[in-house]
């Protein structure tokens, strides 16, 4: 069997980004009409239009190109490089936070004590000034810089102990876990000046324009299929480059890479912090298309979570962590709201299933399919068998 | 302890190894080794399992740190001060005795990664094969006889031509001294053959240490031979003297 590569080393690596990838070429060409086709069918039909698109259903797309960028972001590392992270969700929340200390900045006087200077859970703890920490974020500019540099200061700081040290593996997932554990406790606290419990909540406006707007949910709408698509440009433009095949080198032959001559630590440090600011931009879009940011998205399972995604898009190739985000939570939104107290069991199943029968995810089968070498349609035959068993077992 | 020995450097060195010791809680993998090997020479290292020949290329390429003694790569630089990157970069290839290849690259793409320069992050980020560096490869794939393979992901080779490939990527790397662990394992005859042939034509331009068990393979490269023995070198010479040595024939059939 051979895999013919369409690869051209002639052309430069811009672009070559795209050639031979069908699968990125549908994937943004889907972003980009959807970017386009929801926000027409938002403001241009009336609501009693079949063609019309309610702003709650934009809204909902949009948090789901978010979840499709944080999946991206995790691909990038694990998918490429065997970086299993269990903590991504804490890059997505601190990028969250920025965006959430703009909004609350923004609020100004409009808050429920009315002081101009101070944001409300600050009154209300009798606080007297702003922390140091909070200064700057009535500036956008300032917040957006925030929005990239804290995760990735954090993503740099961490990375560099563990990856110098050599963790990997099982411990590294385990440490990651700690980190975002640890983040969670401490923005529980009230004294750290981010809301404690309750978070970030009851923005106003962005830019002076109005959250609740449709003309700014449509902005943010598209800003959100923006960045994915710019995430999955740049993500291509690192996994197709040689850096890109330095890290599957080092995913799949670690000690063999360093006697190569490459700087194993420097390479993930690397992919790392740019996986962890991809994530901080999608927890900062996230954050004023729902409203709110509390501790609660620090949560473990939020960042296992996002493993289920990219496992069962397939891991390993970047459209399939975008549609595996997509599909997971289109299924997460209808089944919580048909048996909400199924839908864990129903996750769980599902990266069970994925792992024993579907080990290259949505992707890898549909590649299957298409190479019509007859094994998807074995799989098919086998999943069905498996659960038509697990129905009847439990039937009995 | 190891002070230089200064009428040994003399003469100039690839590879200078005096008096090496290594212990693992207390099993001491290397004990006072001492080997020298002067450019363009060919060394076969021979000894029984656990004889010290893998712990020998880990402090070498850095992978291990010596309790004591001297490592110099032409007679200036103390590799024991390095890492196992810093230590491929100075110019010490290595081959295992396992085929290490990357599997989900093509064959192309491994010699591509492991071609000289290029080690740093954004130099790899922005990387275009020159002209130049695409006709070294495919030379490379030529010498190697996998330029029908080019396109074929690693993980489809036979175990001879990961061999094969594997030592491509050494020669890529264009070091100064090779370390090769086992080049002959799971080779047929006529590749074994081969293989010596083009070990021999390396040892022009380079050092090379080959680490093997086949007695065929070793009097087909026809050089040096030392035989390690509990982490020391136990003899020293021609294969001929060597499979003569008495103490080396207990070694071997003693126990």
């Amino acid at each position: 069997m051979t895999i013919s590569q369409t690869q051209s080393p002639k052309l430069g690596p811009l672009a070559t980004l795209l050639v031979g990838d069908k699968g990125g070429q549908r994937l943004l060409m889907a972003i980009i009409a959807v970017a386009i086709i929801f926000p027409f069918c938002n403001l241009v039909f009336s609501p009693d239009s079949i063609f019309h698109v309610s702003t709650y259903t934009l809204t909902l797309t949009g948090k789901y190109l978010c979840y499709a960028l944080l999946a991206l972001s995790v691909d990038l590392i694990w998918g490429y490089c065997g970086i299993l992270s269990l903590g991504h969700g804490a890059f997505f929340a601190l990028g969250g936070y920025a965006m959430g200390m703009y909004l609350m900045r923004q609020i100004g006087d409009r808050g429920v004590y009315g002081n101009p200077d101070l944001p409300d859970f600050m009154v209300f703890l009798n606080w007297g000034e702003l922390p140091w920490y909070w200064f700057g974020f009535d500036q956008f500019w300032f917040s957006m810089l925030m929005v990239l540099l804290v995760p990735g200061t954090l993503a740099f700081v961490f990375g560099w102990l563990a990856f110098r040290s050599r963790v990997t593996g099982v411990y590294l997932s385990i440490i990651t876990q700690a980190l975002t554990y640890a983040l969670m406790l401490a923005f529980f606290r009230n004294d750290m000046g981010f809301g404690g419990n309750n978070g970030l909540t009851d923005f106003k406006d962005i830019l002076g324009f109005d959250l609740q707007s449709s003309g700014t949910r449509n902005v943010l709408f598209f800003a959100s299929a923006l960045a994915l698509a710019l995430g999955y440009l740049i993500s291509r433009f690192i996994t197709t480059s040689k850096l890109g095949r330095v890290l599957v080198s080092i995913r799949d032959a670690e000690s063999r890479t360093r006697f190569l001559g490459y700087r194993v630590e420097h390479y993930k440090l690397f992919v790392f912090v740019a996986s962890a600011m991809m994530a901080g931009v999608a927890g900062a879009l996230y954050v004023p298309q729902v409203g709110i940011i509390n501790p609660g998205e620090f949560t473990p399972i939020n960042s296992i979570e996002i493993i289920i995604w990219v496992a069962v898009g397939g891991r390993g190739s970047l459209f399939g962590a975008v549609i595996g985000a997509v599909a997971v939570n289109y299924a997460k939104t209808y089944f919580t709201g048909a048996f909400a107290e199924l839908w864990l069991f129903m996750l769980g199943g599902l990266f069970v299933l994925t792992t024993l029968y579907l080990p290259k995810g949505i992707v890898g089968w549909v590649k299957h399919i298409q190479e019509g070498d007859g094994k998807a349609a074995q799989w098919l035959a086998l999943l069905s068998h498996k659960i038509s068993n697990i129905s009847f077992n439990k039937g009995a | 302890m190891s002070a230089l020995r200064p009428k040994h450097l003399e003469q100039e060195y690839s590879l200078y190894m005096d008096g090496v010791s290594v212990s693992f809680d207390g099993f001491k993998a290397l004990n006072n080794l001492s080997l020298y090997i002067k450019p363009g020479e060919m060394r076969a290292i021979i000894g029984p399992n656990g004889a010290g020949k893998t712990t020998m290329m880990d402090v070498i390429t850095g992978k291990t740190k010596p309790d004591n003694g001297t490592v110099l790569f032409n007679n200036t630089t103390d590799l024991t001060q390095f890492d196992e990157a810093a230590v491929a970069n100075i110019g010490v290839g290595r081959k295992f005795q396992k085929p290490s290849v990357i599997e989900s690259l093509t064959v192309f793409e491994n010699l591509e990664l492991s071609q000289k320069g290029g080690r740093g992050i954004w130099q790899a980020l922005f990387h275009s094969l020159s002209t130049q560096q695409e006709q070294k490869i495919a030379d490379t794939l030529e010498l190697i006889a996998l330029s029908d393979k080019r396109d074929e992901l690693a993980a489809n080779l036979s175990h001879g031509q990961k061999q094969w490939l594997e030592i491509g990527m050494l020669i890529s790397q264009e070091p100064e001294l090779l370390l090769i662990d086992e080049p002959a394992a799971g080779m047929t005859d006529e590749e074994t053959m081969k293989t010596a042939e083009l070990f021999k034509k390396l040892a022009k331009q380079h050092s090379l240490v080959v680490v093997e068990h086949d007695m065929d393979f070793i009097a087909a490269l026809d050089c040096k031979v030392t035989v390690l023995h509990e982490g020391s070198v136990l003899a020293e010479g021609s294969l001929e003297s060597v499979q003569n040595n008495q103490q080396v024939i207990e070694v071997y059939l003693g126990r």
